[in-house]
């Protein structure tokens, strides 16, 4: 089995999947359901969207893992299938794994505050954290992505958490928006102290996902290659949904990010992908736009 | 007015603003000490603050954390006026259920509206987050409430807020219905026939306002 890492310094950029979240809403998910959930009662469906993923030309797929911690599982009383739920998700994206790809055990945030904003001291986010990330390990991982952060604080527990209790390659990313006083989390995080501070918590990979859209990504992308050598991720949304006769919809079309990816690729990206709205659609136009990219004709 | 009193009322917006709560608690008491009707201590002091803060968080001055550590602050000196504001023999001027919508979970915003119409005279239900369209049926018919408030943070929970709508239309339920969140707008709440959208927490105020002048019009 071939290590991220390496096939990073290699192939230097790799194409990871789109959203699974909207995703699954497209494809029958309610409101109100447990997408993580699904990977127990409706595992066809999961493979069903890596598999398109693969098809469309991922490099690498997500597990169906965002919210499968103990904290966002109890919330649908399902804590105590952490383990069950996790292994799952491996196993759907393993199904449909071609050889030489990668499957990235995918971690999001807590889905509550940190002391001293909420409840949740920092031992209890780390033993969450390790537990999610150490059973993805086991499922058979090829590295954990630790996504969407905005708390700083939250984000170096996690990576802290991985890089401590798994052997795994571990890559963060948190999401900007652009505001009146530059790029910003909701957290107030800026891209230089996300870089300084996840490097010293030890990743291996860093990036930025979900946001407003290509256009902030590209800046984002463009900032936080000034300031750091390692592999950077970049994922996407589809621009900001829209609601037309009752559903929503969102506006980057896969023809409207094609010069947008190119602008990210020359920005510096290691590994491009898309967060909410994109589809196996936009990620087949990366592929087209990454190989041009890749041969050097672009 | 008085130009301690003033003073004390500038610092106490300061404090909300500062996100120090015992500093809240404090000047609130002092203020109640110079028999400063609560009335005032409210709308002067700790809604001054909130606006100050709900404009700085829209212009990226400041971020989530200073607008939970100001909402804690005010949460505390509401918690020494509300009881007085009910003791004063005023009746609430009406009943409001308010919640975040089934699946979301965000309630930073809601708590905020809701503390800011229990600080202008409505008593406030708060029904939670991951309302369902039961919970807040089964409120307004509990609490008789002339009002609905519903907020929703998430592109895919604000569309729950057109079925809760349609159940309390349904049910028949006398109610007015208004809807808050980041990704809500007017458009939306025409398009889902909900009765009113709100900005922010004033907003919200004057709306629950307006709705009570109606009915007592009617
Ligand atoms: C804080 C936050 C969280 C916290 C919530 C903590 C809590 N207890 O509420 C945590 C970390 C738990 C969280 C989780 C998630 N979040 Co979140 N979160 C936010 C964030 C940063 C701020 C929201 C907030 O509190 N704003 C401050 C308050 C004061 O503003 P407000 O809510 O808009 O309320 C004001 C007005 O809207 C109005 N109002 C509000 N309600 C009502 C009601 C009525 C009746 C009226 C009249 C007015 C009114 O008055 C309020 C005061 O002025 C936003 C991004 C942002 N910058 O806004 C993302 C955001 C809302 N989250 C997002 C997402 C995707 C999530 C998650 C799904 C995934 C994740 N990233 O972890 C989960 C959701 C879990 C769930 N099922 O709900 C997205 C939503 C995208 C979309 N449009 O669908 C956002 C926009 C971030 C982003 N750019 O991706 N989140």
């Amino acid at each position: 089995m071939n290590n991220i890492l390496s096939t990073l310094k290699s192939k230097k950029v790799l194409l990871c999947d789109g959203a699974m979240g909207t995703e699954l809403q497209r494809r029958g998910l309610k409101v109100g359901d447990c997408p993580e959930e699904y990977n127990l009662s409706n595992s066809k469906m999961i493979q069903g969207i890596h598999k398109d993923y693969f098809d469309a030309g991922s490099d690498i797929v997500e597990t169906n893992t965002f919210g499968a911690n103990r904290l966002r599982l109890k919330f649908y009383d399902l804590k105590n299938r952490v383990e069950e739920i996790n292994l799952a998700a491996v196993n759907n994206a393993m199904e449909v794994r071609p050889k030489d790809k990668f499957i990235a055990g995918s971690i999001g945030p807590l889905g509550e505050l940190l002391e001293p904003l909420g409840n949740i001291t920092e031992n209890y986010a780390y033993d969450i954290f390790s537990e999610q990330a150490k059973i993805l390990e086991e499922g058979g991982v090829d590295f954990i992505l630790v996504e969407t952060m905005m708390a700083i604080e939250e984000a170096v527990i996690a990576v802290k958490a991985v890089v401590e209790n798994t052997f795994l390659p571990v890559a963060v990313s948190m999401t900007f928006e652009l505001g009146k006083t530059g790029l910003k989390t909701p957290w107030g995080v800026d891209v230089q102290t996300a870089v300084t501070e996840l490097t010293k918590a030890g990743t291996d990979i860093i990036g930025s996902n979900c946001g407003k859209g290509f256009d902030e990504m590209i800046q984002v992308i463009a900032e936080m290659r000034k300031l750091t050598t390692k592999p950077i991720l970049a994922q996407s949304n589809a621009g900001i949904p829209e609601l037309a006769g009752g559903n929503l919809y969102y506006k980057e079309s896969p023809e409207i990010i094609a010069s947008k990816v190119q602008e990210l690729l020359t920005s510096g990206v290691n590994i491009l992908g898309g967060c909410c709205g994109t589809t196996p659609l936009h990620i087949k136009k990366m592929r087209e736009v990454l190989d041009l990219f890749l041969s050097n004709i672009i | 007015m008085n130009i301690a009193i003033e003073e004390l009322l500038q610092k106490l917006a300061i404090s909300v603003i500062d996100g120090k709560h015992l500093e809240a608690v404090e000047l609130t008491k002092q203020l109640l000490a110079l028999n400063h009707t609560p009335k005032e201590i409210l709308d002067n002091g700790l809604l001054a603050g909130m606006n100050v803060v709900g404009q700085r968080f829209r212009d990226n001055i400041i971020f989530v954390p200073q607008v939970l550590i100001s909402a804690r602050a005010m949460k505390f000196s509401l918690a020494i006026l509300e009881p007085l504001l009910a003791d004063s023999n005023i009746p609430a001027i009406g009943t409001v259920i308010m919640g975040t919508v089934k699946g979301d979970i965000h309630d930073i915003g809601k708590n905020i509206v809701s503390m800011m119409l229990r600080g202008n005279g409505f008593k406030v239900v708060d029904i939670g987050i991951d309302a369902s369209h039961e919970k807040f049926i089964d409120a307004v018919k509990k609490e008789n409430a002339q009002i609905v408030g519903m907020s929703a943070l998430l592109t895919t929970t604000m569309l729950y807020m057109k079925a809760v709508i349609e159940k309390l239309k349904g049910e028949k339920l006398p109610v007015k219905i208004m809807i808050g969140g980041a990704p809500v707008s007017k458009a939306f709440a025409d398009q889902i026939g909900a009765d009113a959208y709100g900005k922010n927490a004033s907003e919200a105020v004057r709306l629950a306002r307006e709705f009570v002048d109606q009915e007592n019009n009617n």
